[in-house]
């Protein structure tokens, strides 16, 4: 062991509360901000996988039909005219299969799956209700939503017979699993399916919307023979949804939806509550470093006379300095060791005390060593950083005063 | 006229306290050599300037002008990190207070200024350590920490430390002014013989006039200038 390890070692040991006190603010300092990170992070995690249960990261779709000019105004003449916009029509995606298989060859692209999606009335009886079309091919999109977790009767088989609806639309229409429902579009083309399973995603709007049938049915209902109106994707890192979703839409001459778009609110949401949460661990770590300094200022004047005592034998100024940063360091290391059990402990009593009616917990708890890393590095860094001021302070005593000064 | 044989030679040595507005001068022109294996009291009234001058020689303050020479290497243009080198070699220091450093063991205490040189703990280090602790008296205490020490052991302890680098000069600055008669009386033997076994060259603060004449030479400081 190098020298200076050794006696910063010992003035550690030596001074037994102040040692004491600074771990006491650095442990729970550092035990602070990992029940905060993996809280917080616990938290969006599980907002973002409710939100992203049901959605794809990001939705291809055609892009809009513009309305075009006749007549175009030049330098020479001036033209006076109402451009008015263009009711978008539903729309395929041109040469969609193709484009597919690109897509699927990206390797941050995880999944894909094409979509008819439109309009329609589920009729049963007397009752009418306005649903959503969701023409799929289920193998493929189940690997985007997974749906087959969702089930609540009977399973999710979409067939040119069966569909899936969801527990409201079941409950506003009165069907059970193999009755029969009646789906007819605006333009009067109709199907009748068999009802094979019932879902429940946990959004009522969902739940009372959407119908799931196979793509063809679709494709049929709403007039769109061989074509689809989307394609979902999802990519491996979410966060990068937009700048993937830009890409694709380059690539592919589609107009691309990212999840954070479509989810602009929650974004901003996630977004202030990590801000504010790295403001809490920042004033954390200052009045943390506040802390180890004033105590360190103090233990470098009660150790005067040995600094000056090792000055006299030869210790430079410069291992003066090293022996107090290292005192700095060791504290903030040894400290933050303390402080991550410490909050992992908290945020696991956390964790358990906070539940569901239904006897779940609220948010998954998250303790990554990444997070722990990072707890370590940042409360060594502190440390050092906080024994600045006083060991400069140290080396800079004179030994002939140092020495008197009993 | 730098000769090797003289461990300190000071030329014409001035210090002066206090720069705009009240000066005190508080040493005037001080022409001192201390050869190899002398054993010399300085002695003078309080305030006479002992202190400064021990420490301008132990290298812990610099003088005001004049030429400090150890063993023939001129020390003004020394850095502060050479002049921290070269003390760590060649001066060994022993304190009236003792000022061993509380958390180490006596072993430790006396291990540190070669620690400090080799920049860690050798097994070396300890032999040497533990053979000067046995020279002068205290192999039964080498894991004792100073403050279970008496003050004479303490300044056994400080004496053996002194002794670690074997430096060629050791300054003491009045070594038993805080002990009893007979515990005095003892360590001024011990000096007196490590300085016969090893040619150690001594320079010894003292009050005490009785010290004094059992000293080979004795140089009196009055008012800043050197009388005898």
């Amino acid at each position: 062991m190098r020298i200076e390890w050794l006696l910063a070692l010992r003035f550690l040991k030596e001074g037994r509360a102040q040692t004491f006190f600074m771990l006491g603010g650095v442990t729970m300092g550092v035990g602070v901000i990992v029940f905060l990170t993996s809280l917080i992070t616990g938290l969006q995690r599980s907002i973002i996988e409710k939100t992203l249960g049901t959605q794809a990261h990001v939705v291809m779709r055609p892009p809009d039909d513009e309305a075009r000019r006749i007549i175009m105004p030049d330098s020479a003449r001036a033209v006076s005219a109402n451009v008015e916009r263009r009711a978008q029509r539903l729309s395929s995606i041109l040469q969609w299969q193709q484009i597919m298989r690109e897509l699927e060859k990206r390797p941050e692209v995880t999944a894909v799956s094409p979509l008819v999606a439109g309009p329609s009335f589920a009729i049963r009886g007397s009752a009418t209700k306005s649903v959503a079309l969701m023409g799929i091919d289920p193998e493929k999109y189940t690997r985007i939503v997974p749906m087959s977790s969702f089930m609540k009767e009977g399973e999710f088989r979409i067939t040119a017979n069966d569909a899936a609806i969801g527990t409201d639309l079941a409950r506003d229409l009165g069907v059970t699993l193999g009755d029969k429902i009646r789906l007819q579009t605006a333009d009067g083309r109709s199907e009748t399916i068999t009802v094979a399973g019932i879902f429940d995603v946990g959004i009522r709007d969902l739940n009372r919307r959407w119908v799931f049938i196979t793509l063809r049915s679709a494709q049929n209902l709403l007039d769109l023979v061989g074509g689809v109106s989307s394609i979902d994707v999802t990519v491996r890192d979410l966060f990068k949804a937009d700048a993937i979703g830009e890409q694709l839409a380059q690539q592919t001459g589609l107009t691309a939806e990212s999840w954070m778009k479509t989810n602009a609110q929650l974004m901003v949401g996630l977004k202030s509550q990590s801000a504010s949460s790295y403001m809490i661990q920042f004033f954390v770590i200052i009045s943390v470093a506040f802390g180890i300094t004033s105590v360190l200022v103090v233990s470098v004047i009660q150790k005067s006379r040995e600094v000056g005592i090792l000055r006299a034998m030869g210790c430079s100024r410069k291992r003066i300095r090293h022996i107090f940063l290292l005192q700095g360091g060791l504290v903030g290391l040894s400290g933050s060791l303390f402080g991550s059990g410490l909050g992992a402990l908290l945020v696991t009593f956390f964790a358990s005390t906070a539940k569901n009616p239904d006897g779940t917990p609220i948010f998954p708890v998250v303790l990554e060593p990444g997070m722990f890393l990072v707890a370590a590095g940042v409360a060594t860094v502190t440390g050092i950083l906080a024994a600045a001021a006083p060991a400069v302070r140290a080396a800079k005593l004179d030994p002939v005063v140092a020495i008197r000064n009993v | 006229m730098s000769d090797i044989s003289n461990i300190i030679q000071l030329t014409d040595v001035r210090k002066v306290y206090g720069n705009d507005g009240i000066t005190t001068e508080v040493l005037h022109g001080i022409d001192l050599t201390l050869q190899q294996g002398e054993f010399t009291a300085l002695i003078g009234p309080s305030g006479s300037g002992k202190s400064t001058l021990l420490n301008i020689i132990g290298l812990l303050e610099q003088s005001t002008s004049g030429i400090i020479q150890v063993q023939g290497r001129e020390t003004g243009a020394l850095s502060d990190e050479e002049l921290t080198l070269l003390r760590g070699r060649s001066i060994g220091f022993v304190f009236q207070f003792h000022h061993l450093i509380p958390a180490f063991s006596a072993l430790e205490n006396v291990m540190m200024p070669l620690m400090l040189e080799a920049g860690r703990p050798l097994a070396a280090q300890r032999e040497r350590a533990t053979a000067l602790l046995t020279r002068v008296g205290l192999a039964d205490r080498l894991d004792f920490k100073p403050a279970k020490l008496s003050g004479g052991q303490q300044q056994r302890v400080a004496i053996a430390r002194a002794l670690a680098a074997n430096p060629p000069l050791i300054l003491a600055d009045e070594p038993t002014g805080n002990l009893d008669t007979a515990s005095a009386d003892e360590i001024f033997k011990l000096l007196y013989e490590v300085n016969q076994e090893s040619g150690t060259t001594f320079l010894i603060v003292t009050h005490d006039p009785r010290l004094a004449h059992r000293c080979r030479r004795v140089v009196e400081l009055v008012d800043g200038r050197i009388v005898v």
